[in-house]
């Protein structure tokens, strides 16, 4: 009965030291170290610890990180309609909100996320043909023009870059949309690629946000 | 530059920063689990907990400890969230349900991180800061004690004691990993990471509108996810998601996170035994096995087999444009052949082959480097194994570092790698035989039965059991079966690993040194590197082939 007793209480106390070790590290690690990381945040990078928000003319119009839809309305199936003035982000699996699955409802919120289908996937094969197709009419380029970008879903449904292949191929009919010289908007589409980080990092790309921000400065009469 | 140009010098970049912070960091760790005094913060600490850090312990005490820590982790957790709906700063999100809130408790309790929630419409920011963020430290710091209290056992002679594992717990969590995640995370910040507590708020919209996003303490969480090989994502895609990973130099930042403490702790057994070039020896085999997958990985993706992705051109489905193809697959192989499961592209989408890779990756049991600890002392017990092989194969008495490798070590060696496998070929067999577990696959109509769904379960388990935590993420894993199936897996797959690691380390303790003569293995050689690679490969195969030549092999092949 002695030696039940002593196990009984060994484990409580175990327990109990088990459970002291955890708040005491959650204190440590749950509030002072996040606390102390957003306060040096906050104070020597406020715009991007707060989400590098781009704004135009005083006015918040997105993150230069999340991608956004360029849309002008929707069609009688209800699909979204490309607006061409301006210049189209990849196809999107993710860029939705949280109202379609019914989760929190009240919000309206952004979801990430991929189409994690596979590369035998006879759906995917179906979209990818579908999206080539349609870039290539759109846009009047031979299909096999059109990058990958152009017709895969990113990873996070959030990718706020296309290659420059794609932006330089959207410039002409974006120009005529706009009604610019060619040549002004394909410069447009220059200065607003970026190389690869120190030369090898990632991969060059065109942020659609801030190329589409100047794009209507431009339209406006207002940019270089 | 081509595209697989640049993905080389990222890959030769990565590497010579590893190489570069490998000796520091590697006797930093060893000079801290060594250390006689105690910090003032620390001692603070012991006095909460009511711990005696200078207290030796034996294998069963220091299992004890760790298991007692690991239920109030789990405990806690589940708790937190259960009762997130009545808490303060839950962004209004409700309360999980118990199967999900098992599934969790126990996928960060044990440095998993598999998650059938999505992070940005589910938890708040008290469980995500307070709750799964903690778990990220703790996890990751008792892997590094249990890997310590093994190298102990190799260290010490004539003794059952393997240190205290209150004290290696703390000094793991407060000089190890809250230094270098307090600087990773700043690193973080300054590339774009979020880090703030706004919560839920509106966006101005280029088209007009506003759009709602969730903010939280994002690079925080981060910087400790990869850092403790742990890899459970703010958001729910994970370090593809802008605000976790915002450009090409984070991303290789954020691997180098990953890598580091693993490759580094090589170091600090060569220093704990007296002879680093016993260190060495295990890095290069982890080095070779993690360049060897890296480059087969390029080369699988640069390729771009499959037929959706022939039709696009390149493998830039589910890959972000500012990583693209090569930055990806370095991630993807560092993130299975480490117990992370963070993605930056999402593995679904990867070419058949080269999900074939990333789950033998984890297959192998995730040691290479692996995970924080639990990736040093997976390849140990391996060693052990490989010993064994060449002392039969030379007919000789095994020995390891002055220890002999008797019937007793062998057989908790076994056991170790016995563990795994049983839970991810059991529960795989399982789901392949119940309908609600089948109805879950994204990809069954592709092909005929679909070996795409095949992988999916199979990939489910070995990211369960191995502690990995990444997924293929078209399986619709929130279902009651998936939830308590995966956690058990979860559960079993890291801690049973830990009763045999520990009784292998109290084994080795009690020992006398056998001295080394000339008939010894040299087990610091290049030949006895080659030769463990060659015992894990064969292991795993044998072990793994026909689930693997079912899904990825088939799919490849078809």
């Amino acid at each position: 009965m002695t030696a039940v007793n002593n196990s009984v209480r060994n484990t409580a106390r175990l327990m109990g030291a088990g459970l002291r070790a955890l708040l005491v590290l959650t204190v440590v690690c749950g509030v002072l170290y996040p606390l102390a990381v957003t306060g040096v945040a906050q104070a020597a990078f406020p715009g991007r610890a707060n989400g590098s928000e781009v704004s135009s003319h005083g006015k918040v119009v997105g993150s230069s990180l999340i991608g956004q839809r360029y849309d002008k309305g929707k069609d009688k199936q209800g699909n979204p309609v490309p607006d061409l003035k301006y210049f189209q982000p990849r196809p999107s699996a993710g860029l939705g909100s949280n109202r379609a699955n019914g989760v929190n409802p009240r919000y309206d919120l952004q979801v990430s996320g991929a189409s994690n289908l596979g590369a035998t996937n006879t759906d995917l094969v179906k979209a990818v043909k579908e999206r080539k197709q349609w870039v290539a009419e759109t846009y009047g380029v031979p299909a096999s023009k059109v990058p990958a970008d152009a017709v895969t879903s990113s990873g996070s449904g959030l990718d706020p870059d296309i290659s420059p292949a794609y932006a330089r191929l959207q410039a002409d009919r974006v120009a005529k949309e706009n009604h610019l010289p060619a040549d002004r908007v394909r410069r447009l589409v220059e200065d607003h690629t970026d190389g690869r980080t120190l030369g090898f990092m990632g991969e060059p790309r065109v942020n659609v946000l801030e190329l589409n921000v100047a794009l209507r400065d431009l339209t406006r009469g207002q940019g270089g | 530059m081509s595209p697989a140009l640049a993905g080389v010098l990222q890959l030769t970049a990565l590497a010579a920063a590893l190489v570069l912070a490998y000796r520091p960091l590697g006797d930093y760790m060893a000079a801290v689990y060594g250390a006689p005094r105690h910090l003032r913060v620390e001692k603070v600490l012991y006095r909460c907990i009511g711990a005696n850090p200078d207290a030796e312990m034996r294998w069963p005490a220091y299992l004890r400890g760790v298991l007692a820590f690991s239920a109030a982790g789990v405990l806690l957790l589940y708790l937190l969230q259960r009762v997130q709906g009545g808490l303060p700063l839950s962004l209004g999100f409700a309360s999980i349900s118990p199967d999900q809130a098992f599934n969790t408790a126990a996928s960060f309790v044990t440095n998993t991180n598999w998650q059938s929630y999505s992070g940005e419409q589910a938890m708040g920011h008290v469980v995500q800061t307070a709750g799964l963020a903690v778990q990220n430290f703790v996890s990751a710091a008792t892997g590094m004690a249990v890997a310590v209290a093994l190298v102990r056992g190799f260290a010490r002679s004539r003794t059952g004691e393997l240190g205290n594992f209150w004290a290696d717990l703390v000094r793991g969590t407060v000089r190890v990993l809250v230094p270098i995640a307090v600087l990773g995370a700043l690193v973080l910040v300054a590339c774009g990471a979020v880090q703030n507590f706004s919560g839920i708020h509106e966006v101005g919209q280029f088209m007009g509108g506003v759009q709602q996003t969730n903010g939280g303490a994002v690079a925080s969480q981060e910087a400790i996810k990869e850092l403790g090989t742990n890899g459970g994502g703010y958001f729910n895609a994970n370090s593809a998601h802008p605000f976790e990973n915002p450009n090409a130099f984070s991303n290789l930042f954020e691997i180098f996170l990953i890598l580091v403490i693993p490759f580094a702790l090589t170091r600090t057994f060569g220093k704990m035994v007296g002879n680093v070039k016993q260190g060495y020896a295990i890095l290069a085999t982890m080095a070779a096995v993690w360049l060897g997958f890296t480059a087969l990985m390029m080369w699988s993706e640069f390729a771009h087999g499959g037929p959706a992705l022939q039709a696009a051109g390149a493998a830039m489905e589910g890959k972000e444009t500012r990583f693209g193809v090569g930055s990806s697959a370095i991630f993807s192989v560092a993130t299975t052949l480490t117990s992370t499961g963070a993605v930056d592209a999402f593995h679904s989408s990867f070419t058949a082959f080269g999900g074939g890779l990333q789950l033998l990756g984890m297959m192998l049991g995730e040691i290479a480097p692996g995970g924080v600890g639990s990736g040093l002392y997976g390849m140990l017990v391996m060693a052990v194994i490989a010993v064994f092989l060449a002392g039969l194969m030379v007919g000789r008495t095994p020995e390891y570092l002055g220890k002999k490798i008797g019937t007793r070590e062998i057989k908790l060696a076994a056991c170790y790698l016995l563990i795994t496998p049983t839970l991810v070929l059991g529960f795989t067999a399982a789901s392949m035989v119940l309908p609600d577990a089948l109805g879950s696959m994204l990809n069954t109509k592709a092909l005929g039965a679909g070996p795409h769904g095949f992988s999916e379960v199979l990939y489910a388990f070995t990211s369960g059991a191995n502690n990995n935590g990444s997924a293929f993420a078209g399986l619709n894993a929130n279902t009651p079966w998936y939830n308590t199936t995966i956690g058990l897996a979860m559960l079993l797959g890291r801690f049973l690993p830990m009763v045999f690691v520990l009784a292998l380390a109290g084994s080795l303790a009690e020992q006398q040194p056998v001295p080394e003569t000339a008939g010894t293995l040299r087990t610091e050689k290049p030949l006895f590197a080659g030769l463990l690679v060659g015992t894990i490969l064969i292991v795993t195969g044998l072990t793994y082939f026909p689930a693997l030549a079912l899904g990825p092999l088939a799919e490849g092949l078809s």
